[in-house]
């Protein structure tokens, strides 16, 4: 389970979250929708410690992750796959490798052979063929970059997966792509995951529950139905414009009830 | 009113530099804690350093000669035009062979790398922060003191005084030749100066500046280079702030070495 109480971050004079109260639980995808840098990337760093709250606690598994020695954050984060929004894939490194450092257990990494299975493995379940192991990033589309960043958060066999706008940056043929990899790989390996998106359709398609980030405060978090009937003038602003797309995209796709 | 204003502004600025001075102290102590609490993971730094020492090594090795050959070249033809006629032509082996081994080679080596080296591992660094790798490779629990930072410190801290050497070795022979074409003096002349004016310490004290310069070569762009912000303009702003910042650091250590230790040694 992942929980955040009280959790408050500021920026010099801009406060980014105040108070922010948020608990995903086990086997649960949660899609955090938001406006553009109103600390969405922000609040999913300090889940993974790259970010430290100014207040407030983040609970991760059990674990207060402020209190944790670097040993165990690390134990930690091992147990975490992190998408970033443009990949963060290592430039000097094959796609094959940049995989295989997403293999956190060390006896497992030094193992050439499973090495090599692995990243096949993960090669496929991000639909990407086996031979994009030897490319290198600056080759890849930035469609194919996210998707290796997926495969990269999974090599490790993580319990919790964190996404960071992963649809960013994407045609829409492109991100639904990568949502339905989201949905696909919440199936098969039945993650808990944090999504944090501003694409409404993306977000109503995967998402168990959405909370809806506003000024700094968590305004809204409900299953996509409880959303859609909120009559919170916050979640109606950021939901009129892309509301009756996401309809019709559920209702196309049959995904979650809307 | 005014002048009141201005003293108060002035305070501000003073208090704002002096708190910026003490954040970057106390970063730069963390950082250099961190690199040494990175020493036990041998198994990942090794590889990467002997990498990393190839890169440095190999890819430096001509621009040092290169300025080596110049500045032995250059002091012999100055020791030519400032002798003769007036000094015994020996004097000039002498000169020749301490103003490379105790000042030219460690110094211009140091230098030339503050630009070679130094500008590469800040601009590297400052890409893979902006970009989130450093980031990325956090979240996946790996260290990047380990992965990144340590073997390119001490790949720097083992090739750089090498090169040093070379570029001694290198600046002596070309200062040589340059002063038998340029002064006429002879290859015994030339010897007997070069051995009346040295002594073994000499060399250690070449060795030594070139490990503290190695230092600031390496250690400064880093730490420059894992702090960056702000995207390109900041990777921009890193790369020449860890230039400037390890070309002055190498003359304030060039200054200070000279102080602590010829003095002692005259």
């Amino acid at each position: 389970m992942i929980e955040l109480k009280g959790v408050s971050k500021r920026f010099v004079d801009n406060v980014v979250l105040d108070n922010v109260d948020f608990t995903v639980q086990d086997g649960e995808t949660m899609a955090l929708l938001g406006p553009s840098g109103v600390g969405k990337s922000v609040l999913l760093k300090s889940i993974i410690g790259l970010i430290k709250p100014d207040a407030g606690e983040v609970i991760v598994d059990g674990h207060n992750v402020a209190r944790l020695s670097r040993r165990e954050l690390a134990q930690l984060r091992s147990t975490i796959g992190y998408v970033f929004q443009n990949g963060a894939l290592f430039d000097s490194s094959s796609v094959g490798e940049n995989i295989r450092l997403g293999i956190t257990d060390e006896a497992q990494n030094a193992d050439t052979a499973y090495c090599l299975e692995r990243v096949k493995e993960c090669l496929r379940l991000v639909n990407l063929q086996p031979d994009v192991a030897e490319k290198f990033p600056a080759e890849l589309s930035g469609g194919m970059r996210k998707r290796v960043g997926i495969a990269r958060a999974i090599a490790g066999k993580p319990k919790y997966l964190l996404y960071d706008e992963p649809t960013s940056g994407l045609d829409p043929v492109n991100a639904d792509v990568i949502d339905s990899l989201v949905e696909r790989l919440q199936q098969e390996l039945g993650v808990t995951s944090v999504e944090v998106t501003h694409d409404v359709r993306g977000a109503f398609r995967v998402a168990d529950r959405i909370a809806l980030l506003w000024q700094a405060k968590i305004r809204a978090v409900g299953t996509p139905d409880e959303i859609l009937a909120s009559r919170d003038a916050a979640v109606q602003q950021f939901l009129e414009r892309d509301l009756e797309m996401a309809v019709i995209q559920s209702e196309s796709t049959d995904g979650p009830h809307v | 009113m005014p002048a009141l204003t201005a003293a108060l502004d002035l305070r501000r600025y003073v208090g704002r530099w002096a708190l910026r001075v003490a954040a970057h102290a106390g970063r730069f102590t963390m950082f250099i804690a961190d690199l040494f609490r990175a020493l036990p993971e041998w198994r990942v730094w090794v590889p990467r350093t002997i990498e990393q020492a190839n890169l440095i090594g190999f890819g430096s090795l001509f621009i040092v000669l290169v300025i080596a050959g110049f500045a032995g070249g250059v002091t012999a033809l100055q020791a030519g035009y400032q002798f003769t006629g007036n000094l015994p032509l020996y004097i000039a082996g002498g000169v020749i062979a301490e103003s490379v081994v105790l000042e030219l080679g460690p110094v211009l080596t140091g230098l030339i790398l503050a630009g070679r080296i130094g500008a590469r591992f800040a601009a590297e660094l400052g890409t893979m922060r902006v970009t989130e790798q450093i980031d990325a490779l956090e979240s996946l629990g790996r260290s990047p003191f380990s992965h990144l930072l340590l073997p390119r410190c001490l790949a720097g801290l083992i090739v750089i005084p090498t090169l040093v050497m070379v570029a001694n070795a290198t600046g002596f022979l070309v200062g040589w030749m340059a002063a038998k074409n340029s002064l006429g003096i002879t290859n015994a002349d030339f010897v007997y100066g070069a051995r009346y004016f040295f002594r073994s310490f000499d060399l250690w004290y070449s060795a030594i500046k070139a490990l503290f310069f190695a230092a600031a070569v390496t250690v400064i762009p880093c730490y420059i280079g894992y702090n960056t912000q702000q995207g390109a303009e900041g990777v921009g702003r890193s790369t020449t702030e860890a230039v400037v910042a390890a070309s002055v650091t190498i003359l304030m250590f060039d200054m200070l070495l000279a102080q602590l230790l010829l003095s002692p040694a005259k």
